[in-house]
């Protein structure tokens, strides 16, 4: 809870001389980066906006003030098929301190069904295409309470998007892309859909459309024309992706199959506001003697540990975010209140673009929790999330250059990432360019066997996976005329088309190459997150 | 005129598939239109006609004539002129029977050029053809009352080692000569032979050839060590008549066995001739041609090249000899040309003629120059190593041969205590690549010091071979045959013919690399996995532990053991599965299947159910984690071109289900199972070391697979039966021995590694599962029920 009487809203900031060193996160670790003086800007997210006091009564009031739907009690009967879905690990960024919000909102809903006496009930992690949850992962996002109750009768599972048996096909929009669900929603008399909104991309129709999808249905937009057209993903009503989730959600509501979304924003509190990690969220002239001190120690100490061992540490750190807001009904209805408070968070309005946007990727992204943060992912939190969490233009002009921090190591989970391993060593040592890898390659490693089998049985992104996040950089890589990664391995980062720069000067001096002398810069602050709303 | 004497000849050659023979057949055939030639050769496989068209005519010697006259007309003359009889020097009556023995005898010459010319052959067999090979032909002539004119190609050396002048004369007319009788020698030479394999036999020396089979093959059952100590004792009874040959010869004031046998394969031939007219050429060394068939022209690799092309490869920096020394040298072409003169003009009336050809006489070449051109040659012409940089040659400083040999041991002994230490050491991959690197370079010196001790005492020898029979016969050709057949040794520039003739075409014979950069083109691994992944291939045969997973059957049974401990037992159990590691790994290097069988035991009692439900979370949290991603794409290749995979290991089958999809088949270990639990006895023999090969070879033959056309891949030479058998061996990650083994045989070798950024698991123990201690909940609940949830309400 923010100490302060009104939380800040982001800005932006023109560097002048008097402007410290720039915290950069560089993977598990940062950068203090000095940014010239008198072209450079950075843009700052807003402080924490502050969380409800009591999120539990929240939850349940949400659930009887329904939006555009009853109230949930009223949708529940007994001798029911209760199906109710969560986004799964990807979701939020860092991982939350427990109680997980989905734990919240899931003994909420059961206790309710439980009062109307509903026992067919399942639960379902909402993965579509990503890797399964571990029981640990499973247990910190519900609680052991559903857990237990639930697991070792085979009723809490992940969703598997590659079993013949459980996956239909639901129908087909009036464009032709091909509606795919679990079958369990399908039979079910009423799904309910538990969200956590970090990202203004995240929920709605997208909850069912595509977490309880499968290749089928997600490869109409999961793919390069779609990232193309989405100018930015992050921003609804320019996004070819939600444009075609949407309409998969309009085939899901017509086939008859009741869903009853629940949704949730949380706040900025990413680092705490105390503790050992709370300078990365305060503006650098504002940190303390004790701040800077505190700073300077953990970086030195990261600059000596092994990687491993630095993951360990980062990987561990669970952020102290406090609920928002929690709405529940109707998806659309629900969805136009949540990508509000999501904005009220996160936009921060810029006044147009530059030269050279640079970014600090830190050491997480959706798809390495608990995991290794690939190459592959590397480009993709920075060309496919940070470039595009904006509205109205992109920060940086076309043509422009964008310079990514992070170390980039040719490291790979062998087991969350096997797929990626080979298309990293196959298919980017062959070309980069987005429309052949999907034309050449898609279809052979979305159809392996060996994939299918270890997205199913055990905990491996599936075979296509690499393929979405090569899509998702599209947009960002085509409007970019260099993408250049300071720190990073070269090797690696040359294999994914990029510039290796050692320093941060440096890099600039080999952008000044692309968009001429004296560029101008802005310097993405984020995490926490921010979205640029640029005019 | 030399064509004229012997057109409408019969000239029967012995040894024309060697160095000098093939360039004497190409003389004759091309400068001697009108002879017809009889060629023995040891038929081997495919008969002597096959041998003659494959090891001569197929030479490149023959290219000149062959564009001359056109492919068909060559053919045609060739069938016309040359007939091949079966036979063989190194038995008593050449082994010639029926038309060939007839046609053999029908010869008006017989040039007798065959000889084993290695240094280093056996005493035994250098006696049969050297010594014995002569006399022979002459016995077989007189017992047939034929007398052909019998021209015997012999050595300069036959002087032995000694300075000064050493003229054309008989062997024993030499004030030198050593009084022995050939006879004994022979002998002696063949008990040695007897002794050697009965020595060889002894319990003493078996059961060292197999100690030594065993630390090079370490366990790869029973028939693989058999093979090997048995090719172990052959090679040692080798050694030991080469060894008995220098020794003798030495000690008779030869240098090696060859030039000993020579001069007594001399003395029987003239003691044995009986009415058949000799004469005696002898060459000194002999080296490329001087310009026929064509300048530099050379077949094989002869004495000098491999100590040249170690010189240029920077090598060997030192070779003894004495700068002013002469070097006898002498090119091919005019060797050919003496013999041919030789045989021109017919037998001297006065006995036995000898003809020596050679060139320190007359036109000595110093091997201080020799050394020079070589220098100079290859600083303007340099060889480059495989990163494409220039080989500087070093500065020759001359050392005497015993400073060389000295210098070269300790080298070799420092080498040794390396290699001994990390033998010991449990090597893999890249560290055991290194090992063998030291290997090679062990056996680099080896190389060098057997070059030493062989050639040095030739480099050393300051005999003056004479040249007067030589030169008489010279100037008594007319001025059509000195141009045709030239042998006058005063004539070559040495510096043209080192610089411009000889080391080139030594440079090309040894496929130096002689451009810089690097290579372009696939390397060789590259064209090796090339061919593993063609779609000829029909099966590819992989083990599992460290060949696909950096794992084993002990951390396998330690993680499903401790799945469902609690967490304090799991360390325990843990730590106590690791610390019988150390006798569990002794047994296993004893004996693969003896280890499994008694490791197995442990799983006595355990829950059927449960180990193959916990299978599949093994795989997962454990194995995948410690896999080698490389080898799963590769196995992936395999299946994608329609190859058999097949997963051969003596891991129990609940372990690698969960590979299942990447194989067509596998094949390993299991154990029974009674009421729902295993018994911890192994069913069946488990498929390691031969059974191993069995069990590839059984698949196979069910499947109607071609394993010369399938590919394994394995990392210990515990698998070596099964590498062995099939016509693709990877060795993936090799240990040391196995390492050494693909090395020597030129098998592909992968460095599959883990994945960098895999998870560290220092102790196989699995994650925590099942329910957590929170009160209530777990004790109300195991399934949901609406009362049940509501209870555990907080």
């Amino acid at each position: 809870m923010s100490s302060r009487k009104a939380p800040r809203p982001g800005f932006v900031l023109d560097v002048d001389a008097s402007t410290p060193p720039i915290l950069f996160h560089h993977g598990e670790g940062f950068r203090l980066e000095r940014l010239p003086v008198g072209r450079s800007r950075v843009i700052y997210p807003a402080e924490p906006i502050r969380g409800i006091q009591d999120p539990d009564q929240a939850i349940r009031d949400a659930l009887e003030n329904t939006i555009e739907e009853e109230p949930l009690r009223a949708l529940l009967f007994k001798g029911m098929k209760l199906t109710i879905a969560f986004d799964d690990i990807s979701l939020p960024l860092p991982p939350m301190r427990r109680p997980d919000v989905r734990q919240r909102i899931i003994e909420a809903v059961l206790d309710l069904a439980a009062e109307a006496g509903v026992d067919d009930v399942h639960i379902i992690a909402a993965l579509a295409l990503h890797r399964r949850m571990t029981e640990d992962e499973l247990r910190h996002a519900v609680g052991d309470r559903v857990y237990d109750a639930f697991a070792p009768s085979g009723k809490l599972y992940n969703h598997d998007a590659e079993d013949p048996d459980g996956m239909v096909m639901v129908g087909t929009t009036e464009h032709g892309e091909e509606v795919q669900l679990n079958k369990r929603a399908v039979d079910s008399d009423l799904t309910v859909y538990v969200n956590i909104n970090l990202v203004s991309m995240d929920g709605g129709h997208k909850s069912t459309a595509t977490g309880l999808s499968g290749y089928k249905g997600l490869r109409h937009h999961h793919n390069v024309d779609t990232m193309r057209k989405s100018t930015s993903f992050m921003d609804p009503e320019n996004s070819e992706l939600h444009t075609k989730n949407w309409r998969q959600g309009d085939v899901i509501r017509n086939a008859g199959i009741k869903i009853f979304q629940i949704e949730t924003t949380i706040n900025n509190n990413t680092f705490g506001e105390s503790g050992p990690m709370a300078m990365l969220q305060k503006r650098e002239w504002e940190w303390t003697p004790r701040d800077r001190m505190q700073f300077l120690a953990m970086n030195r100490s990261l600059q000596v540990m092994p990687t491993g061992a630095k993951r360990k540490i980062f990987h561990s750190w669970q952020a102290p975010y406090e609920l928002t807001s929690v709405q529940a009904g109707e998806i659309e209805a629900v969805h136009k209140i949540t990508t509000e408070n999501t904005y009220a968070q996160h936009l921060v309005p810029v006044e147009g673009q530059t030269d050279i946007l640079t970014m600090g990727l830190p050491y997480i992204s959706p798809y390495n929790v608990n995991s290794v943060m690939n190459p592959i992912l590397t480009m993709v939190l920075g060309m496919g999330y940070f470039f595009n969490l904006y509205r109205g233009k992109p920060l940086v002009r076309k043509g422009g250059v964008v310079i990514m921090s992070h170390p980039t190591p040719w490291e790979f989970h062998p087991v969350h990432h096997p797929s990626y391993i080979d298309f990293f060593e196959q298919v980017l040592a062959e070309t980069t360019d987005a429309e052949e890898i999907e034309k050449k390659y898609e279809k052979k490693y979305a159809e392996d066997e060996w994939y299918r089998h270890l997205y199913r049985t055990s905990y491996a992104y599936h075979g296509v996976h690499p393929f979405y996040m090569w899509y998702w950089g599209t947009h960002g890589m085509e409007h970019c005329g260099q993408v250049i990664i300071v720190g990073g391995d070269p090797k690696a980062v040359r294999r994914l088309g990029f510039r290796p720069a050692s320093t941060l000067q440096d890099a600039l001096e080999m952008a000044s190459d692309v968009v001429g002398p004296q560029p101008t810069i802005s310097h993405f602050h984020n995490p926490p997150m921010l979205m640029a709303d640029v005019t | 005129m030399i064509a004229e004497q012997l057109a409408g000849k019969r000239v029967a050659v012995t040894g024309s598939t060697g160095f000098l023979g093939t360039a004497l057949i190409e003389r004759l055939v091309r400068s001697v239109p009108d002879c017809e030639l009889i060629l023995l050769v040891r038929p081997g496989r495919r008969g002597a006609q096959a041998r003659v068209t494959r090891d001569v005519l197929k030479n490149d010697a023959f290219d000149l004539l062959r564009d001359e006259l056109g492919k068909a007309e060559f053919d045609e003359m060739c069938t016309r002129r040359i007939r091949a009889v079966a036979g063989d020097v190194g038995t008593d009556g050449l082994g010639l029977a029926g038309d060939d023995l007839g046609l053999f005898l029908s010869a008006d010459v017989i040039i007798h050029s065959a000889a084993t010319v290695s240094f280093d052959s056996p005493l035994d067999t250098a006696v049969e053809v050297n010594l014995l090979g002569p006399q022979r032909i002459a016995n077989l002539c007189n017992d047939h009352g034929v007398t052909p004119h019998l021209v015997a190609v012999s050595t300069c050396y036959v002087a032995g080692s000694r300075r000064g002048a050493a003229p054309e004369q008989l062997v024993d007319e030499s004030p030198f000569f050593v009084d022995v009788n050939w006879r004994s020698e022979v002998d002696a030479a063949r008990r040695s032979r007897l002794d050697a394999e009965n020595a060889s036999r002894s319990p003493n020396n078996l059961s060292q050839f197999r100690a030594r089979a065993q630390k090079e093959l370490g366990a790869a059952g029973t028939p693989a060590l058999a093979a090997k100590t048995e090719s172990i004792r052959q090679a040692w009874v080798n050694d030991t008549m080469v060894e008995g040959g220098i020794a003798r010869a030495s000690s008779l004031g030869f240098p090696d066995a060859y030039a000993f046998t020579k001069a007594l394969g001399e003395l029987a031939l003239v003691e044995r001739r009986g009415d058949v007219p000799v004469s005696i050429v002898r060459p000194s060394i002999i080296e490329s041609a001087w310009s026929e068939p064509r300048p530099g022209w050379i077949r094989g690799f002869r004495m000098a090249e491999p100590v040249i092309i170690s010189y240029a490869r920077g090598l060997l920096s030192e070779f003894p000899g004495v700068p002013e020394g002469v070097v006898d040298v002498i090119p091919v072409d005019m060797v050919v040309a003496t013999i041919i003169a030789v045989a021109a003009r017919g037998p001297e009336e006065s006995g036995p003629d000898v003809t020596q050809i050679a060139s320190g006489s007359a036109n000595p070449l110093r091997y201080k120059n020799l050394v020079d051109y070589a220098e100079e040659w290859f600083t303007a012409n340099p060889i480059y190593d495989e990163l494409g940089q220039p080989i500087a040659v070093a500065a020759w400083r001359f050392p005497g041969r015993g400073r060389v040999e000295g210098q070269l041991k300790r080298a070799r002994t420092a080498l040794e205590r390396t290699d001994a230490v990390l033998e010991k050491l449990p090597l893999r991959g890249r560290m055991a690549e290194y090992a063998t690197q030291l290997e090679g370079r062990k056996e680099l010196f080896d190389q060098a010091f057997g070059y030493v001790e062989l050639y040095g005492k030739y480099a050393e020898c300051e005999a003056i071979y004479g040249l007067s029979n030589l030169l008489g016969l010279w100037e008594s050709l007319d001025e059509a045959d000195q141009a045709a057949f030239g042998f006058d040794p005063r004539i070559i520039d040495w510096k043209h013919f080192v610089q411009n003739v000889h080391l080139p075409s030594v440079v090309r014979q040894a496929r130096a690399k002689t451009t810089p950069g690097r290579k372009t083109g696939p390397t060789r691994p590259e064209r090796l996995r090339k061919q593993i992944l063609s779609e000829e291939r029909q099966m590819a045969a992989f083990d599992l532990e460290n060949t696909i997973i950096a794992s084993n059957v002990v951390t396998s049974f330690a993680w499903l053991g401790t799945r469902n401990l609690s967490p304090r037992d799991r360390m325990v159990f843990a730590a106590k599965a690791l610390s019988q590691g150390p006798s569990w790994l002794a047994l296993d290097r004893k004996d693969r299947s003896d280890f499994l069988r008694s490791f197995y035991r442990n799983y006595r009692g355990a829950p059927v159910d449960q180990i193959e439900r916990d299978a599949a979370e093994l795989l997962s949290d454990y194995l995948l984690a410690k896999s080698f991603p490389a080898a799963i794409r590769r196995i992936r290749e395999h299946r994608a071109l329609g190859h058999r995979t097949v997963l051969i290991t003596g891991a129990l089958d609940f372990v690698v289900e969960p590979l299942a999809p990447l194989f067509d088949d596998i094949i390993s270990a299991s154990i029974g199972q009674r009421n729902g639990r295993y018994t911890g006895g192994m069913v069946g023999v488990p498929p390691t070391a031969e059974n191993r090969y069995q069990a590839i070879a059984d698949y196979a033959d069910t499947h109607g697979i071609d394993l010369r056309e399938s590919v394994a891949y394995a990392d210990s030479a515990s698998d070596l039966p099964m590498l062995e058998a099939v016509g693709f061996p990877v060795a993936v990650n090799p240990e040391t021995k196995l390492a050494s083994i693909a090395r020597k045989r030129g098998w592909l070798v992968e460095d599959f590694q883990k994945q960098a950024g895999a998870p560290g698991r220092p102790l196989p123990v699995a994650p925590r599962t099942g329910a957590r201690p929170e009160p209530m909940t777990t004790r109300l609940m195991s399934a949901y029920s609406p009362q049940a949830w509501t209870k555990t309400r907080r």
